[in-house]
């Protein structure tokens, strides 16, 4: 080794701080409004690209979709030539009488007008529920559960399908429809589905193989089949093999076939939650005694359900669209009811069709966006309180 | 030794019987692989046994096994009096006596520190939850980290992480608590802060099982060291003698490598 090899060494060796660099604030591109385009829409040329087409499709879509609903609206009128373009000589746009009038349709379907109250105080109970349960900081949320999950579903079936003993005459679920039904199905179809397809999920996992066999048969013939098929066997296959003095309410039967479906699916989403739980969070609870309800309940569980809620929340999204399936058996849900209501012979326009859609379509964004909302907000919440 | 008092002075639960784990015979396989080999260990109430070995010779299946995280084939294993059947109550019963620690914590994440302590308590002893929180803050001083009760696992470093773990399997008061690797996850200078709160419960008389490969924590606290290599038991003596005069070549061998 040459004597400047072995200096530079030395040099290079030794060092020692003596003072702390400051914290110094980050460069002016990094902050601020122009910080967040460059951030958020600008940052390479593809997002350069996305960015353009986003806001091109918007100025063509957002207008349009305005025009139609708000600016060439109708806002009153009596009948179809209120929105009948040769008639008005105008633009016409939404058909809103035609909604204003047909709305109580829409909301009860025939259920008898003198007896609507029942139906609007089963969505002020319903909507209170979801509020005590959904609200994580609500003061006694245990009295909430049971309210929601024993509570609410006797005090509903008694109000909405009546009891002669205490003075309120039956309503056939005949009569039934509009957005009563379809809030009907997917609350139902929504409590059921998350115990059921808990209990599926555990059960395909299950040591026992009569028990893992039977929740894989189920799941699996189950997702086997489209949920029309599944409505179908319901309402028009069951009644052939049951006897004839017991034929099973036909709202009945599609809530039970929606309800099976939704658990099959729910157990699979369930199960790759608790697949992904380190089996060192199985033995660690096992380490201390905690037997297998225990275990599953207080450890695995609430790990597994809380990396799963986006799936349980597109599950119950899905869910919530696919109710309209059940006008295929012929009940009136509320995209049955506007399907009824716009080939009535009163407001037959060319826009009555597009309105009534648009109605439909801004209902379920309405309900499926808050979903996707609420579970967004309880997923940072969550993750606030448990960094990994 | 020293013989500094600790802060909270702990009695060791009195075993009911001087053996506290008896392995007769074990024998267990992983499919075709036939894991460990004719294991025959007394470990007597108060003893502190490290066991240690080259990676893959069976050292933390045995120790599995004695809680039944690890199902055993053949043999018979007798914890305390009570022998290890299929019978599922039995099992839970000697877990409950049986504190063990993992080398990665298995702290359980959606739960603070202190809930990671009370939970066993509250829902296997059903003690009232103030009474268990103030059991729990106990042992929790006792592995100097009281501050930190409120906080979630992974807020905490790995030392401080092993270290509730190590208090959460002393609220339920075991009778024997076994070790798996503690120190093995951690960062180099965190070591030494979980070294020091086992050889605290050495201290205190707690029989203990130890899979580690810290030859100065050996040499410190064990009555007897343990050598396994490929499944079977091949060498266990007094510290001293162990590390001065092994006996058999593999020992050696493996002494050569740890030790330099």
């Amino acid at each position: 080794m040459t004597m400047s090899a072995g200096e530079l060494a030395v040099a290079e060796l030794h060092f020692v701080r003596r003072d702390q660099l400051p914290a110094q604030p980050p460069p002016a591109r990094m902050t601020g409004a122009v910080g967040w385009l460059r951030a958020n829409l600008l940052s390479t040329p593809f997002n350069v690209i996305l960015t353009v087409l986003t806001v091109a499709l918007l100025a063509w879509v957002v207008p349009a979709v305005v025009d139609f609903l708000l600016i060439d609206a109708v806002w009153s009128g009596a009948d179809r030539d209120a929105c009948r373009e040769v008639v008005q000589k105008r633009e016409i746009g939404a058909c809103w009488p035609f909604v204003w009038e047909r709305l109580p349709y829409f909301i009860y379907g025939s259920y008898p007008i003198p007896q609507r109250w029942r139906v609007d105080i089963f969505f002020a109970m319903l909507a209170f529920g979801f509020a005590w349960m959904l609200w994580l900081k609500a003061p006694r949320r245990g009295l909430g559960a049971l309210y929601f999950f024993v509570g609410l579903p006797v005090t509903s079936f008694v109000l909405l399908h009546g009891f002669e003993a205490i003075g309120l005459p039956v309503v056939d679920t005949v009569l039934w429809g509009g957005v009563l039904v379809t809030i009907v199905v997917a609350t139902v179809g929504i409590v059921v589905s998350l115990p059921f397809g808990i209990l599926l999920a555990l059960g395909r996992r299950s040591r026992m193989p009569a028990v893992r066999l039977f929740s894989t048969i189920f799941i699996e013939f189950v997702r086997g089949v489209p949920l029309v098929t599944v409505l179908f066997m319901a309402s028009v296959m069951l009644p052939l093999f049951v006897p004839n003095n017991f034929e099973p309410d036909k709202l009945l039967r599609a809530l039970v076939g929606i309800a099976l479906f939704a658990s099959a699916y729910m157990a699979e989403v369930v199960r790759a939650g608790l697949q992904a739980i380190p089996k060192g969070q199985y033995e660690g609870a096992m380490a201390v005694g905690l037997s297998y309800s225990q275990r599953t309940r207080l450890v695995i569980l609430p790990q597994a359900l809380k990396v799963t809620i986006p799936n349980i929340v597109n599950n119950y999204i899905a869910l919530f669209k696919d109710t309209t399936l059940v006008f295929i058996v012929g009940i009136f849900d509320l995209l049955h009811t506007i399907e009824v209501s716009r080939i009535d012979p009163k407001w037959a326009a060319p826009v009555t069709s597009t309105t009534g859609y648009a109605v439909a379509a801004i209902f379920y964004l309405i309900f499926c966006y808050g979903m996707s909302r609420y579970a967004r907000a309880m997923e940072t919440r969550l993750a606030l309180g448990d960094k990994r | 030794m020293t013989e500094t008092p600790t802060a909270a002075p702990l009695k060791p639960t009195k075993l009911k019987t001087p053996v506290a784990v008896e392995i007769i015979g074990l024998n267990k396989w992983y499919g075709d692989f036939h894991v460990l080999r004719d294991i025959n260990l007394k470990v007597m109430g108060g003893e502190r046994i490290v066991v240690c070995g080259p990676s893959g010779s069976g050292k933390s299946t045995m120790i599995r096994c004695i809680n039944q995280l690890e199902e055993h084939q053949s043999g018979r294993i007798i914890v305390d009096g009570v022998e290890l059947t299929n019978d599922l109550k039995k099992i839970d019963e000697i877990r409950r006596e049986v504190g063990m620690v993992f080398q990665h914590f298995n702290l359980f994440p959606h739960l603070t520190v202190l809930e990671n302590c009370t939970l066993a308590l509250i829902w296997v002893r059903k003690m009232p939850k103030q009474e268990a929180e103030e059991l729990a803050q106990r042992y929790l001083r006792r592995v100097k980290i009281p501050e930190q009760a409120n906080k979630y696992p992974g807020q905490l470093s790995g030392g401080q992480q092993q270290r509730v773990a190590i208090a959460r399997a002393l609220c339920m008061n075991p009778k024997i608590m076994l070790f798996d690797e503690p120190t093995s996850a951690l960062d180099p200078e965190m070591v030494k802060e979980v070294l020091d709160t086992m050889v605290g419960l050495a201290e205190d008389g707690m029989t203990m099982m130890v899979v580690t490969h810290e030859m100065g924590f050996a040499r410190q606290v064990a009555n007897r060291v343990v050598f396994m290599d490929e499944g079977q038991i091949v060498e266990a003596n007094a510290p001293e003698e162990f590390f001065a005069h092994p006996q058999h070549e593999r020992t050696k061998l493996f002494l050569s490598q740890i030790l330099r």
